[in-house]
Parts: structure tokens; C-alpha cells; sequence
């Protein structure tokens, strides 16, 4: 099978990432972009691992891995804090600095 | 005129440093000054005492000044020209400036004059500003005059006598708009601080010129130089300081001011704008004699200058009907006079001081009773509205007698001895050779005629003549009476005794030092030997026809305002009568030519200055503040807006990147 494809499915799931991140209102939902943008890198990593035959892609995918759980539970965190505060979960609402 | 100089440059008194009693001189000018300080500074808790204190202050300085006279007078007249030093004042680098100050002849008489009169004027003031709820503030001021004056004759620089010269302006500002909540009075300080301020940019020009020729400006220093500059400097210096001495006395053609300075309290009037400060200028004339000695030209102008103002206060003074007005007019007219003698050189110092001391006595006493007039008339000015006024108050009447007597020159009243020396020696003037000795003779005889003619207008129009005041019944001589109901009265004790005693001095005080030239010899350390010039015309004949001018100007006004009645409203006069009531048209020809250029100069600076400096200025500020309003948009607080700019970012620098690698 050719590993070329695993880059392409790795770039659409990126730009659906990006482009939920970008267009969507609700926390939750851009939080879950910022996810699939994170999973997208993990696969390019571990696919250009198995193309250079190196392990190297493949241990900084661990590692990404355990910072996206530590920015799961930092950021959930924030939101329920802003939803308890706010009763919204829109981060257009979240505009108290500015003016 | 070389060989003038000579002769006074050998007669003047080389300065030896003062010791003794002479050390205590520094006390003069301290005393009034503390007091002052204290009397401004202690605020509300001061007013039930404050007159008081502001009467000793002076008092005190009399004293040490009779002190200090008495022991200068016990010694030779070749070592009464001392010098105390007060220390270095200013010091940069290689420029210093000492300050000291210098007690000779010259000066001590100017503090004996400023001290004695001052006191007088301030126990008068006492009575005078009694329902005043600020009396405490006028003393502050009048004590602060007092030193700064004191300060100014002082000097043993030109440094420090501006010190003192600008204190003096100062105080008769702060003094003319006393009642400044009263917008005329306001107008008139201001009027008054800011044509002196014309003149002091002469004697800060002096100044400057001084250092450079010089290197110095201690008098005495600056006297021994004087030969040593050129005669084109020595000119240069004579009219600056001449421009600076028409500025504080009133001088032409900067004498417009002092008219409106009599807005003030009657006391400042006397004590400021006739006896002291307004001499300053010929005590500047005279204590420059070594420049203006070095130049003929200077002090020419100085001649005319004093010749011209002569003529026009006393042209003024005969058409005015506000009896502080004529007194004002008159000052300056007497001033005049006190120029040209020092215009006239070394042989009419002697007699511009002497003039100087002399009007000192009887323009304070003839102002004194003035405000004596106006206190018992419910402070009203206008002669018309006074007449037969004698019998109401006697000491009034006998003091401004006497100093009526004084100004136009009867013998043997003060004004006599120093009036008729002046005439004299205008007649005798270049040793009586050329056009001068017989203009500036002419000038001064006429003078006195004319004073002769507005003073006893004055005096006839206030205490004799008709009563034209409503004195309750309603009816005045010749028909029912107009204007409010008077109740004249005499003044109290403490109002009169000081009229009492500047009549005394108007008196006999001419007399006294005339006699066996007294005054001129005690003079001579300053003003060197007076040389003898026969007058172009013999002294007999022009006593006669001084006495004649006297006579005829007297017997003119008591015929115009005493025998004849005199209407209670002004008639519209003659042409000269109404340009004389305007002052000669002084203020409208000051307006045209220079208040409203000077107008138009200043809103054209202050449109440029809006318009180019400003809106340079603003239009910098404008354009950043522009700038940050476009830049702010991009800070809207929306995330995914953030997001989308980072993501761009990267696509640029991925792009970027791309392109440096292909």
C-alpha cells in the first residue's frame, strides 16, 4: 500500500482541523479541531517514520500524544470555568479585554 | 568738555571700605524687608498689629539712616564715600559679580529722603486705609517698596541697583491695582508695569554694554573707566540708561503711565509716584554723571528729554480737574525739571537732587492734604465739585498752603532755593555759549509761570472760590445745588501730623540748605566742584521775571477760579484745553502707532503659531493616533480571527520557505 496516502489523509484531516477551528463558535467544538490537527500531525509523524524507516517520528508521536492529554485537561478546565461563568461556551463572548 | 571731565574726575571722592557704624548699613534695606516678609506672610492673625509693624519697619531704618549721617558728617569730606561688601554674588568661571553696597553722600541723601518721607506716609496711611480690610497686605506692600528702594540707591552696582529698581516696580504695580477688583485700577498697574518694563530693557541694555566695555558694573569701578571707552559706547550707555530713567520717572515719551497710576491709594500716590520712586530715574542720570560726562550727545538728549516733559506736565496739569490728576501732571512736569538740571552737566547735579529732595517734601505734603480733601469729601477727586473748602479744614488748607507756596517757587519756601538755581543754571548752561543756555533758560522760565497758573488753579478751585457741594441744604451760591450731600470734616490727628511736618519741610527745608550752598557742598564728593558760568542773561533780571511769572500765573488763576464762578460741569475749552485733558492725545498717538500694530503683530504670531507650530505639532499627534485606530481593528477579541492570522502566518513562512528552497 502506498504510504503516500497516509500524508494525504493526514493533510485533509489537518485542514478539517483548522477549518473547524477557524469557522466554529462553540468551545467544545473548536477544541476538538485543535484534536484532529494534533492526530493529523501524529500520522504524518509516524508515516515518515515508516517511510525512513527511523523510530525517531514515532517516539515524538508518543510525546504528542501526552501533551495533547495534558492540553485536554487544562483546557476543558478553562471551559467549564468560562461556561460556569458565562453560561456560553461560544469563544466569541469571551471578549472581556477588549474596549 | 575734556576739561571737565578732568576737573570731576579729580573731585570725586576715591571709595574707601566701610567700617564702624557704616557696617550696620546693610540693616537699612533688611528692616523694611522683614518687615514686609512678616507682614505678608503672617496672614489674617496679623491684622489687628500689622500697621503697626509696617510703621516701624521705616521708622527704624530713620534711625540707622541718622545714624549713619551723623557719623558720616563727622568726617572729612574726602572719606565719605564708602563701600560695604556683601560678598560674591554671582560666579561662572571667569564672570562674578559682587554685591555690596555703597554709602556716600549721594545715596545717604536719597535714604534720609526715602526713610523720613516713607515713615511719614506710612503713619499717615495708618489713619488713611483705617476702614480698609486689607490694610495689612497695603502695609506688606508699602514696606516692600520701602527696601526695594532703599536696595535700589543703595547699589554699589548696576547689578543690584536693578534688583532694587525692578522691587520698586513691583511694589508700585502690586500698590496701583491695590483696589485691583475695580477693573480701571487693574488697567492701570498693568499700564503702568508694562511701559516701565520699556524702560528697564534700556537699563538692561546698559547693563550688557557695561560688561562688555568695562567688564564690570560697580559704579565706582565703571566712573574710573568711563575715559578709558569710546565716546560712541559712552552714548550707546547714556541713552539706555536715559530710556531707562524716562520709564520710572515718567519721562517723554514714556510718562503716560503715570497719570493713570493715581487709581492707587492716595498714600502710594505721594509716597511712590511723587516723592520716591518716580526720582529714581534722575538719581540714575545723576549717578551715571561719569558716562554722560564722556558724552555730550547723552546728555544733551537728556536735556531735551527733561526740557520736553517739562512743558508737557505742566500744559497737562492746567487742564486736569482730578486733583490727584494735577498733582500727577505736576510730578512729572517737576521731574522734567530735575532732568534738564542733570541734563545740563556737572553744574546742575547738584541742584536735580536738590530740586529732588525739595518736591520730595512739598508733592508728598501737597498729596497728603489732597487725600486729606478727597477723605472729607467721600473720596471725590473733581475740583469742580470742591470750593471754600478753607474754613472746613484749617490744617488742611494751611499745609497745602505751604506746600502751594513751596511748588511755585515764592521765596522763600523750599521750591525757590532749587527752582530758581535750576532756571539759573539752564541760562548758564555750556558756558553760555551757543543756542542751548537760551532755550533750555527760556524752557524752564516758562515752566514756572505755568506751574505758578495750575497750582494755585488747583489750590483756589479746592478751598476758595464758591462752595459748589451740596452741603444738605440743598442750595449752592448762584442756584440749587447737583451731585451727593458733602459733610467735610478736617482728618485725624495721625492723618494730619505728617501734612504738619512735610509742610514744615516744604517751608524752611530749601531755606535751610541753601544757606552758604550747605547742600551742594555736602554734594561735592558726588558731583565734584560746581563750576561757575555766568547765565547768559543777569541773575537780577531773571529772579524779576521769575517772580514777574509767578505773579501773573497766581493772579490769572485766582482771577479765573477764585473771583469768578466756576461751573461744576468742565466747559468744552479751548483746543489745547481738550487736547490737554486728553493728555496732549499721548494715549491715542501710543494706540495708533503702537498698541494696535503691536496688536495686530502678536495675532498674526499667535495664528502662525496655531497654524504651523500648533498644527505641525497636532497633526504629528493626528496622524499616529490614526494610525493606532486602523492598527486596533485588528485586535477585535475574537479567537478563530487570531487563529486565521496565525494560520496565515504559517502558510506565509511555509511559503516563504518553499520559495528560498526551489
Amino acid at each position: 500500500m502506498n504510504l503516500t496516502n497516509y500524508l494525504v489523509l493526514a493533510s485533509l484531516l489537518f485542514t478539517i482541523g483548522a477549518l473547524t477551528v477557524l469557522v466554529r463558535r462553540n468551545a467544545i467544538i473548536v477544541f476538538m479541531g485543535v484534536e484532529l490537527m494534533l492526530n493529523a500531525a501524529n500520522l504524518v509523524f509516524v508515516t515518515f517514520a515508516r517511510i525512513h524507516g527511523d523510530l525517531t517520528g514515532q517516539v515524538v508521536a508518543f510525546f504528542v500524544m501526552v501533551v495533547a492529554a495534558a492540553e485536554v485537561v487544562v483546557g476543558l478546565a478553562i471551559i467549564v470555568a468560562i461556561y460556569r461563568t458565562r453560561r456560553s461556551a461560544s469563544v466569541d463572548d469571551v471578549n472581556l479585554l477588549r474596549s | 568738555m575734556t576739561a571737565l571731565a578732568g576737573s570731576v574726575a579729580q573731585a570725586a571722592a576715591e571709595a574707601v571700605p566701610a567700617d564702624g557704624v557704616f557696617g550696620l548699613a546693610w540693616l537699612l534695606v533688611a528692616l523694611p524687608l522683614v518687615g514686609a516678609a512678616v507682614l505678608l506672610l503672617v496672614g489674617r492673625r496679623g491684622d489687628r498689629w500689622g500697621h503697626w509693624l509696617g510703621v516701624a519697619a521705616p521708622g527704624s531704618s530713620v534711625l540707622v539712616a541718622l545714624v549713619l549721617w551723623i557719623a558720616m558728617l563727622g568726617q572729612p569730606a574726602g572719606e565719605r564715600v564708602k563701600d560695604l561688601g556683601l560678598g560674591t554674588w554671582i560666579r561662572a568661571g571667569s564672570f562674578s559679580v559682587d554685591a555690596g553696597l555703597r554709602i556716600d553722600p549721594l545715596s545717604m541723601t536719597f535714604v534720609l529722603l526715602v526713610t523720613f518721607v516713607g515713615t511719614l506716609i506710612h503713619v499717615y496711611s495708618v489713619a488713611y486705609m483705617a476702614d480698609d480690610a486689607d490694610r495689612r497686605r497695603f502695609f506688606g506692600y508699602l514696606n516692600l517698596f520701602v527696601a526695594a528702594m532703599l536696595l535700589l540707591v543703595l547699589a554699589d552696582s548696576y547689578v543690584l541697583l536693578f534688583v532694587g529698581w525692578e522691587g520698586v516696580g513691583l511694589a508700585s504695580y502690586l500698590l496701583i491695582g491695590f483696589w485691583n477688583h475695580e477693573l480701571p485700577n487693574a488697567v492701570a498697574a498693568k499700564k503702568a508695569f508694562v511701559v516701565n518694563r520699556i524702560g528697564d530693557i534700556g537699563l538692561i541694555v546698559a547693563i550688557m554694554a557695561m560688561f562688555t566695555v568695562f567688564g564690570t558694573t560697580n559704579i565706582g569701578l565703571v566712573g574710573g573707566l568711563a575715559d578709558s571707552a569710546g565716546e560712541g559706547w559712552l552714548t550707546a550707555i547714556g541713552l539706555m540708561l536715559l530710556l531707562a530713567a524716562c520709564g520710572k520717572s515718567a519721562q517723554f515719551p514714556l510718562q503716560g503711565w503715570l497719570g493713570d497710576a493715581m487709581a492707587g491709594p492716595t498714600p502710594v500716590s505721594a509716597l511712590i509716584h511723587a516723592a520716591t520712586m518716580v526720582t529714581a530715574g534722575v538719581y540714575l542720570v545723576v549717578r551715571s554723571s561719569p558716562i554722560y560726562v564722556g558724552a555730550p550727545t547723552a546728555m544733551l538728549v537728556v536735556a531735551i528729554v527733561g526740557a520736553i516733559t517739562l512743558l508737557f506736565g505742566a500744559i497737562v496739569g492746567c487742564a486736569k480737574d482730578d486733583i490727584k490728576k494735577v498733582l500727577a501732571a505736576s510730578t512729572i512736569s517737576q521731574i522734567g525739571y530735575m532732568m534738564l538740571a542733570a541734563g545740563l552737566g556737572p553744574i546742575g547735579y547738584a541742584f536735580a537732587i536738590f530740586h529732588l529732595i525739595t518736591h520730595g517734601f512739598f508733592k508728598a505734603g501737597l498729596f497728603l492734604g489732597a487725600g486729606s480733601v478727597m477723605h472729607g469729601m467721600g473720596d471725590q477727586a473733581d475740583m469742580r465739585r470742591f470750593g471754600a473748602l478753607a474754613r472746613y479744614m484749617k490744617i488742611t488748607w494751611v499745609t497745602m498752603a505751604l506746600g502751594w507756596l513751596a511748588i511755585i517757587g515764592v521765596p522763600p519756601f523750599s521750591g525757590f532755593w532749587s527752582k530758581d538755581r535750576i532756571v539759573e543754571s539752564a541760562y548758564a548752561v555750556q558756558g553760555g555759549q551757543g543756542w542751548q543756555p537760551w532755550v533750555f533758560g527760556t524752557v524752564a522760565l516758562v515752566g514756572v509761570g505755568i506751574t505758578a497758573f495750575y497750582m494755585s488753579r488747583l489750590f483756589f478751585m479746592t478751598f476758595h472760590g464758591s462752595r459748589r457741594w451740596d452741603d444738605g441744604s440743598g442750595m449752592v451760591p448762584g442756584g440749587p445745588a447737583t451731585g451727593p450731600v458733602r459733610h467735610p470734616h478736617e482728618s485725624s490727628a495721625l492723618m494730619t501730623w505728617p501734612m504738619i511736618v512735610l509742610a514744615a519741610g516744604s517751608a524752611v527745608l530749601g531755606g535751610a540748605l541753601a544757606v552758604g550752598g550747605a547742600f551742594t557742598t555736602w554734594l561735592q564728593p558726588m558731583t565734584g566742584a560746581i563750576e561757575h558760568h555766568d547765565p547768559v542773561l543777569p541773575v537780577p533780571v531773571i529772579m524779576v521775571t521769575t517772580f514777574g511769572l509767578i505773579i501773573a500765573g497766581a493772579f490769572l488763576a485766582w482771577r479765573q477760579y477764585a473771583a469768578a464762578p466756576v461751573a461744576v460741569v468742565a466747559p468744552r475749552g479751548s483746543l489745547l484745553t481738550r487736547a490737554a485733558r486728553r493728555d496732549l492725545y499721548q494715549d491715542d498717538v501710543a494706540e495708533v502707532a503702537l498698541m494696535r500694530p503691536g496688536q495686530y503683530l502678536t495675532r498674526s504670531l499667535v495664528y502662525g503659531d496655531r497654524q504651523v507650530v500648533d498644527g505641525t505639532v497636532s497633526g504629528v499627534a493626528r496622524a499616529v493616533a490614526g494610525t493606532g485606530e486602523l492598527v486596533r481593528r485588528l485586535q477585535n477579541g475574537y479567537v478563530r480571527s487570531y487563529a486565521l492570522t496565525m494560520a496565515l502566518g504559517v502558510v506565509v513562512l511555509a511559503a516563504v520557505v518553499l520559495a528560498v528552497r526551489i
